[in-house]
């Protein structure tokens, strides 16, 4: 039998577990990596070992900084655009019928067309910068619109009833129920957002980048690749990962701080 | 003090239904035709099998579906206008708002009838001190069990201190001893609070326990099939539930709800 304490030592181990097991794969496939790059004599211009890719992270890390700079800014303006954007149209959608009926088919063709089939067009069209970030909201926007849309319809439909018994106006009925009951929901479309406006963002660098003057990390990626300069790829690359991690980091934190006191998705097991 | 009979003069009347229908879009007939009055003050049963049109009923009282057909009174106030809302409405589910605290649920027809912030705590600590809930007016409702957020519920529907309470299977949840505990409390809150209350129930003893006048629905589209008024002055109490009177009304509901049950198709 098992006592509380060995309980408690079982699950702490298990937690442990948890997050030695995936550090433990981690080291061990970045040493395999950097192994078979050693014995085999491979070129770094053809796959460069861990190792290099670090070194060149800080050695070209003034140049990378600078172009990872640009892309969060981008992604950002990209991201406050979709969040304001498609919470703005659900909250629209939700007041009027019409208005739904008439713009949501749009919504969806936009969401629908590949974004790196609309970049050229919008480059074409747009001030570059522009046409940038119109893309990181392109592919933010939609998540944010139908997840608060969906919020937004979710209502209980007796606590509907309670407001209606109680004469509450439309403001109201949006201010104390709709918008709190639509949060969960909201913030699980910014999460999602958050990581497709980098991808947006990237998406129209990359699509900008024979166009001229972009600096981003996606320009410098296609930058290096036409240099050969396989390193800077990768790190540029690894540098693009951890911002992507690190946006969605941030994004659930913010969710679970939000919803910690009332959501069951930020309760803990027992309370 | 007897208990009042049905209401006949109009000024005596706080709600009275006429040939009032409910056809749903789906094209569901849910209920009636059905007649009926309920004098001011009175505490009544409504009684009947499941999907007899009950919840609808109390929908269409409480203004939140209109009738198809037939006319529906609901008298005016009988005192000075109050803040909110003078019909209070208890849901079969609690129906807190998870994101607030009791404190705020309990606020909320002020909060909407715009009453400042010191008279809306004055009523609200009141009506939390009414149901009992004091200590847990910062709780949120995640943190309550299921007879203190029926209190809750109740309390908010109290807020407003309404003329009519409306309640649809308020307690159907709990336990027998949580539910009789609030059984008590409620008649203890209607006498004090001179209130009309139409109690919608599955279970004919509390219907009898609670109510002068339990009336009788039949299998849908529900009309009013049996009325028996339950003729024992307070006070209700763990007497009045062993009592030889008890279990004769209990024994006469449960005659006049049986035929409801036969050939039942609304289950
Ligand atoms: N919004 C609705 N739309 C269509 N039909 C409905 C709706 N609400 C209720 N009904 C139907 O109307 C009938 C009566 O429903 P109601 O909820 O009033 O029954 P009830 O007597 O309260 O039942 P219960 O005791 O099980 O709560 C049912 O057959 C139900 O299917
Ligand atoms: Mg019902």
């Amino acid at each position: 039998m098992t006592g509380p304490r060995e309980r408690g030592a079982f699950v702490s181990g298990a937690r442990l577990a948890s997050l030695a097991v995936p550090a433990v794969v981690f080291v061990a496939a970045l040493t395999a990596w950097e192994v078979v790059v050693r014995l085999n004599g491979i070129q770094p211009y053809v796959l460069p070992g861990p190792l290099l890719v670090l070194k060149t992270l800080v050695s070209d890390w003034d140049i990378l900084a600078q172009s990872l700079l640009t892309t969060l800014i981008t992604t950002l303006e990209g991201f406050i655009a979709a969040a304001l954007g498609g919470i703005a149209l659900a909250l629209l959608f939700n007041q009027s019928r019409w208005l739904e009926w008439a713009l949501f088919p749009y919504a969806v063709v936009l969401q629908v067309t590949p974004v790196i089939a609309i970049a050229p067009l919008l480059l074409i069209y747009l001030p570059q910068q522009t046409a940038v970030v119109t893309c990181a909201w392109i592919v933010g926007f939609f998540p944010v619109l139908s997840n608060t849309a969906l919020g937004l319809n979710s209502v209980d439909r007796n606590l509907a009833g309670l407001f209606q018994l109680y004469g509450a106006s439309r403001w109201q009925t949006l201010r104390y129920l709709k918008l709190p009951a639509a949060l969960p929901y909201i913030l699980g479309g910014l999460r999602i957002a958050g990581g497709l406006s980098l991808i947006g963002a990237v998406v129209a660098e990359i699509a900008a980048g024979s166009a001229g003057a972009g600096s981003g990390l996606a320009y410098r990626i296609a930058e290096s690749g036409y240099r050969l300069n396989i390193p800077r790829m990768f790190a540029a690359l690894v540098l693009l990962s951890v911002a992507g991690i690190v946006i969605y980091g941030l994004l659930a934190l913010v969710s679970h701080l939000v919803l910690r006191r009332w959501h069951e998705s930020a309760l803990g097991k027992d309370s | 003090m007897s208990s009042s009979p049905s209401p006949e003069r109009a000024a005596d009347v706080a709600v009275r239904l006429r040939g009032v229908t409910k056809i749903y879009e789906s094209g569901v007939a849910a209920l009636g035709p059905i007649d009926l009055s309920i004098g001011r003050g009175e505490f009544v049963s409504l009684l009947g099998p499941s999907g007899c049109g009950k919840s609808t009923a109390l929908r269409l009282i409480a203004g939140l579906a209109s009738p198809s057909s037939g006319t529906l009174d609901i008298a005016a106030a009988s005192s000075a206008p109050r803040p909110g809302h003078r019909i209070g409405f208890v849901f079969q589910e609690p129906t807190l708002m998870p994101w607030t605290s009791v404190r705020d649920n309990v606020g909320l027809p002020l909060k909407l009838a715009h009453v400042p912030a010191a008279e809306a705590r004055t009523g609200i600590d009141a009506a939390l001190a009414q149901v009992g809930l004091s200590d847990f007016a910062d709780a949120f409702p995640r943190e309550l069990s299921g007879g203190m957020k029926m209190r809750a519920s109740l309390a908010r529907a109290l807020v407003t201190r309404p003329d009519i309470l409306l309640m649809d299977e308020p307690f159907a949840a709990l336990d027998e001893i949580t539910r009789f505990r609030l059984n008590n409390d409620l008649l203890a809150l209607w006498r004090s609070l001179s209130m009309t209350v139409l109690f919608v129930t599955h279970s004919v003893f509390e219907s009898v326990y609670l109510s002068q006048r339990v009336l009788v629905m039949t299998a849908r589209p529900g009309r009013l099939s049996a009325e028996i008024k339950i003729d024992a002055d307070a006070p209700r109490d763990d007497a009045f539930r062993a009592s030889a009177a008890y279990a004769g009304y209990c024994r006469r509901v449960s005659d006049a709800l049986a035929p409801a049950y036969t050939g039942v198709h609304a289950l």
